[in-house]
């Protein structure tokens, strides 16, 4: 088995037998990383280039350590301190990377399509580590890997993703994923924050967190991305929280046990209260952990369609 | 296509009584032994001597674990086809023990000189050796020998030494097949 994809660009463009490869792969790395030493020396003839154009603290940190659990060469590159202030174009800021002799681009970029347009132009396998409200793919996949370790499966599962749809790459990734396994998808929050025709892709609206919550067996609360928000989509933080925030009673008058999902950085008291993010409900820390996992299986899989050069 | 048969299952069963007896003569009762299965086709071969040893020498708490090298081969990138990695299940401590390999087939070496890098991982064990059912004299890539070995075979490039298992593959015996 190999991926059908020479890059990991978006959820939309590989298929429900690349994810379940994905995880197969991630579960070999999870014990990997549960060793005394936690590294293999699979990519140790790769160099792979950390591009990141906007902040990033966890994706960055959990790319870089699955790269050199792999063995992998690393060199990052952060915009804030880059010649990109200096007006370079994106192309060439990568081909003068690449003529470094990168293999591998791992790269996040605040225009949703970077990754797709960068792909055409230059040699190397790309994964997009997020492109603005567009598409994250590696957190859906572990999304819903730990769905899986947790339920046993994905498939039938009922998933509701709560807050800010409007601006979230995780959101969109979720949904392709979710329903390539298989599972049902409602999406839940102010009018404001959920966009438009989001039911063309097969997901439904509910306004109600009572009732969504009531529906799923997993909820994927997300954050309020206040730095994407350029006018007021609901009143006060307090008025949100009080519809959309997650707390103790909320969970507790619901008739299962539901897992509950967050992508950090947590608003703590915002979309989730401190109580709810610490419980035995919450599988956050897990996404972390399983994080690192699914992205030593996605560089190891892309790398191995990488053909051995001689020179 | 032709097949020669090595061993039927007989010679597979008296080989395999050996291989356990040889085992004793060096690890008397496994105090301080673990035996590591190759994964994918040495698993076989581990659980079969495992089960030997405890049941017809009665030597309890053989330890067994599964060592999968397929993130440490060397020809990664190489190879037409895709590696598939196997399930590793050690879970215990190698740490100052003597590890016994367990291998069907020793080819090229190449397997063995992974799983020698893959066990480091697990800590540094005092002494490791290594034991095969079938041995291919003459077309190693390294300098890697058994300590123990089934059966040794002259085989040359176009040959393959098949293993099958009754487990696995309805019988024991090991064939030459000629592609």
């Amino acid at each position: 088995m190999e991926l059908s994809v020479n890059h990991l660009l978006g959820i939309k463009y590989i298929t429900e037998a690349d994810i379940q490869l994905i995880f197969e792969t991630a579960d070999h790395f999870k014990e990997v990383i549960n060793r005394p030493i936690k590294k293999v020396p699979s990519l140790r003839d790769i160099t792979i280039a950390n591009l990141f154009f906007e902040n990033s603290t966890r994706t960055r940190l959990s790319f870089e350590l699955a790269e050199k659990r792999l063995s992998a060469d690393v060199v990052n590159f952060s915009a804030a301190s880059s010649s990109v202030k200096k007006g370079e174009t994106l192309i060439d800021t990568v081909n003068n990377i690449l003529s470094m002799k990168v293999d591998m681009v791992v790269m996040r970029h605040p225009n949703p399509g970077a990754g797709v347009f960068l792909s055409k132009h230059i040699n190397a396998s790309i994964v997009n580590a997020g492109d603005g409200a567009h598409e994250h793919p590696t957190q859906a996949l572990l999304d819903t890997y730990s769905i899986r370790e947790r339920l046993g499966d994905v498939a039938g599962k009922n998933v509701v993703i709560v807050g800010d749809i409007l601006h979230s790459r995780v959101a969109l990734s979720n949904i392709f994923a979710l329903q390539k396994l298989g599972a049902k998808v409602k999406v839940c929050g102010p009018k404001t924050l959920i966009p438009k025709y989001i039911e063309k892709l097969g997901v439904e609206v509910e306004s109600n967190l009572q009732k969504a919550l009531n529906w799923c067996d997993v909820a994927n609360m997300l954050r309020v991305q206040n730095e994407r928000m350029d006018i007021s989509y609901f009143p006060t933080t307090r008025e949100y929280t009080q519809q959309y925030g997650l707390h103790m009673e909320l969970l507790q008058s619901l008739d299962k046990e539901i897992v509950v999902m967050h992508p950090g950085p947590i608003n703590r008291g915002v979309e989730i209260t401190t109580e709810v993010a610490d419980s035995g409900q919450a599988i956050i820390l897990d996404q972390v952990q399983n994080g690192v996992a699914v992205r030593m299986a996605v560089l190891y899989l892309l790398a191995s369609k990488i053909k051995h050069n001689e020179d | 296509m032709s097949q020669k048969v090595l061993l039927n299952a007989t010679e597979v069963h008296i080989a395999l009584q050996r291989l356990a007896c040889q085992l004793i003569e060096n690890h008397d009762t496994f105090d301080h032994t673990v035996l590591i299965g190759i994964q994918p086709r040495g698993v076989y071969l581990a659980e079969r001597l495992k089960k030997i040893l405890e049941v017809d020498y009665k030597i309890i708490n053989v330890k067994l674990g599964y060592l999968d090298i397929t993130f440490y081969r060397d020809d990664f990138r190489r190879s037409g086809k895709p590696l598939e990695a196997n399930k590793t299940k050690i879970d215990f401590i190698v740490e100052g023990k003597k590890v016994v390999f367990i291998d069907d087939v020793l080819y090229t070496g190449r397997s063995i000189r992974s799983g020698l890098t893959a066990i480091q991982s697990f800590g540094r064990p005092l002494e490791i050796e290594l034991l095969t059912l079938i041995d291919r004299r003459f077309s190693r890539h390294l300098p890697i020998q058994p300590d123990y070995r089934g059966r040794q075979v002259d085989a040359i490039g176009d040959e393959k030494v098949l293993v099958h298992w009754k487990e696995n593959d309805g019988k024991d015996a090991v064939y030459l097949v000629n592609k």
